[in-house]
């Protein structure tokens, strides 16, 4: 902690944001590319493009679980980002919730229901692509490719719009970009758009008794 | 919270995978509304409706309309070379039918215009006795195969114009095949070869284990409306 910044993000929360980030990145350009006519006839390579887009789609979980695994500020980052608290429906629900003054904590309701959304729409595009991608001679109902292709497609048009959600908040928020990048967030913004979390960060700690 | 949203989309995913043929089936019927009402511009934007390219080589092959020659050649009389050109002046087939893939998508009421292969058989002189016929791909990889009397049904044509405009290149142009009550594996794309055996070799899909009498709805295990 120093006296203009809050330690928000460790070291292993930062390389698991990075790396999904950069394997997503990956996984809209090759998908583009075997999905939009236009694309696909510039870029060609067919075969070459498909083997990046699923070896990147298998590996999109292993940041997460590795980080499960080795962090513990990951896994209750997760805690937190899964628990919805009353500041978290008042700030769903209210219009005013930038101006209500509400203790946020170190997410606030729309980051949560973000992130819940991101996870489940990932797994089921894993999931989806696994059925894709299972070798002719497992004979599986011809109805669940089909099922598989048409939820693959949606689930991706749904993630897109909300990661361009994302991205656009990462734009015009610069000192959320900062805390991604060096771990540490501006204290003067997390007191505003965190007061709770920047609270709890910053309290004295209590005296040991005796 | 949290997990209830998470539980609730893999829910979402999972019907969606189970209902997936309906979902298919009423996206593609929604997007042909609107073509026909000539909102092309806007059902494009319906996901999972329309066409799907697919090549089995490294890229979009391509040739020219000018420099594209098609061959009827093996057990003929009258070997052929045909140009664009040549295809342009012979009786003309005009074909509606729904396009069907085997994995599930399904386009409503394309507009095909060619040459029935029928026609072209017999300006080759195709000898007597023959059953089979094989068509190459210049993609250099791709082939697929008919027999004899499926060759010679009205609704097999070699076509070089779709939904009113020559084929491009991502559906195969200048020129392919057409198996209308097939599906869309039977349609060669980018044909530069037809030619005439004494029996059948199966081609590319077949070797990988796809039916070869490839009817739409009575083949590969699928039960789809037939497409003529």
């Amino acid at each position: 902690m120093t006296a203009t910044g809050l330690p928000r993000f460790t070291r292993a929360e930062r390389w698991v944001h990075r790396s999904t980030a950069g394997l997503v990145a990956v996984l809209t350009a090759t998908g583009a590319s075997l999905y939009v006519e236009q694309i696909a006839l510039l870029v060609g390579r067919r075969p070459l493009v498909e083997a990046i887009h699923i070896a990147a789609g298998l590996a999109l979980p292993l940041p997460m679980v590795i980080g499960l695994v080795v962090s513990p500020s990951l896994r209750a980052d997760v805690r937190v980002l899964g628990r919805f608290g009353t500041v978290d429906w008042q700030w769903l629900r209210r219009r005013d919730r930038r101006r209500a003054q509400l203790p946020v904590g170190k997410f606030n309701g729309g980051q949560k229901l973000a992130a819940s959304v991101m996870c489940g729409a990932g797994l089921v595009l894993l999931g989806t692509g696994l059925l894709l991608i299972a070798p002719l001679r497992v004979n599986l109902p011809v109805g669940l490719r089909q099922g598989a292709t048409i939820v693959h497609d949606l689930f991706t048009f749904g993630l897109l719009a909300l990661l361009g959600g994302h991205l656009w908040l990462a734009l015009t928020h610069p000192e959320a970009r900062t805390a991604l990048r060096t771990g540490e967030v501006d204290r003067a913004y997390a007191e505003r758009e965190h007061p709770g979390w920047a609270a709890d960060v910053t309290a004295v700690p209590a005296k040991p008794p005796g | 919270m949290g997990r209830r949203v998470v539980l609730g989309l893999l829910g979402l995913g999972a019907a969606g995978v189970a209902g997936g043929h309906w979902l298919t089936t009423e996206l593609g019927r929604l997007s042909a509304a609107l073509s026909r009402h000539h909102l092309n511009s806007l059902s494009s934007f319906i996901p999972g409706a329309g066409w799907r390219y697919y090549t089995v080589t490294d890229g979009f092959p391509y040739r020219a309309p000018a420099v594209y020659r098609l061959t009827v050649t093996g057990n003929v009389g009258n070997e052929l070379t045909l140009k664009t050109t040549d295809l342009a002046r012979m009786p003309r087939t005009r074909l509606t039918a729904d396009f069907q893939c085997v994995t599930g998508w399904r386009v409503s009421g394309v507009r095909w215009e060619g040459v029935r292969l029928g026609h072209l058989l017999d300006l080759a002189a195709t000898d007597p006795g023959q059953q089979a016929v094989t068509f190459v791909s210049y993609d250099g990889t791709y082939t697929e195969s008919l027999t004899m009397s499926q060759a010679r049904r009205s609704d097999v044509l070699v076509v070089d114009t779709l939904d009113g405009r020559p084929i491009g290149r991502e559906h195969g142009g200048p020129v392919r095949l057409l198996v209308a009550p097939m599906y869309g594996y039977k349609s060669c794309k980018w044909l530069s070869q037809i030619v005439v055996t004494d029996r059948l070799e199966p081609g590319y899909w077949e070797q990988q284990g796809y039916d070869q009498n490839a009817w739409v709805g009575r083949s590969n295990g699928r039960d789809d409306a037939p497409t003529t």
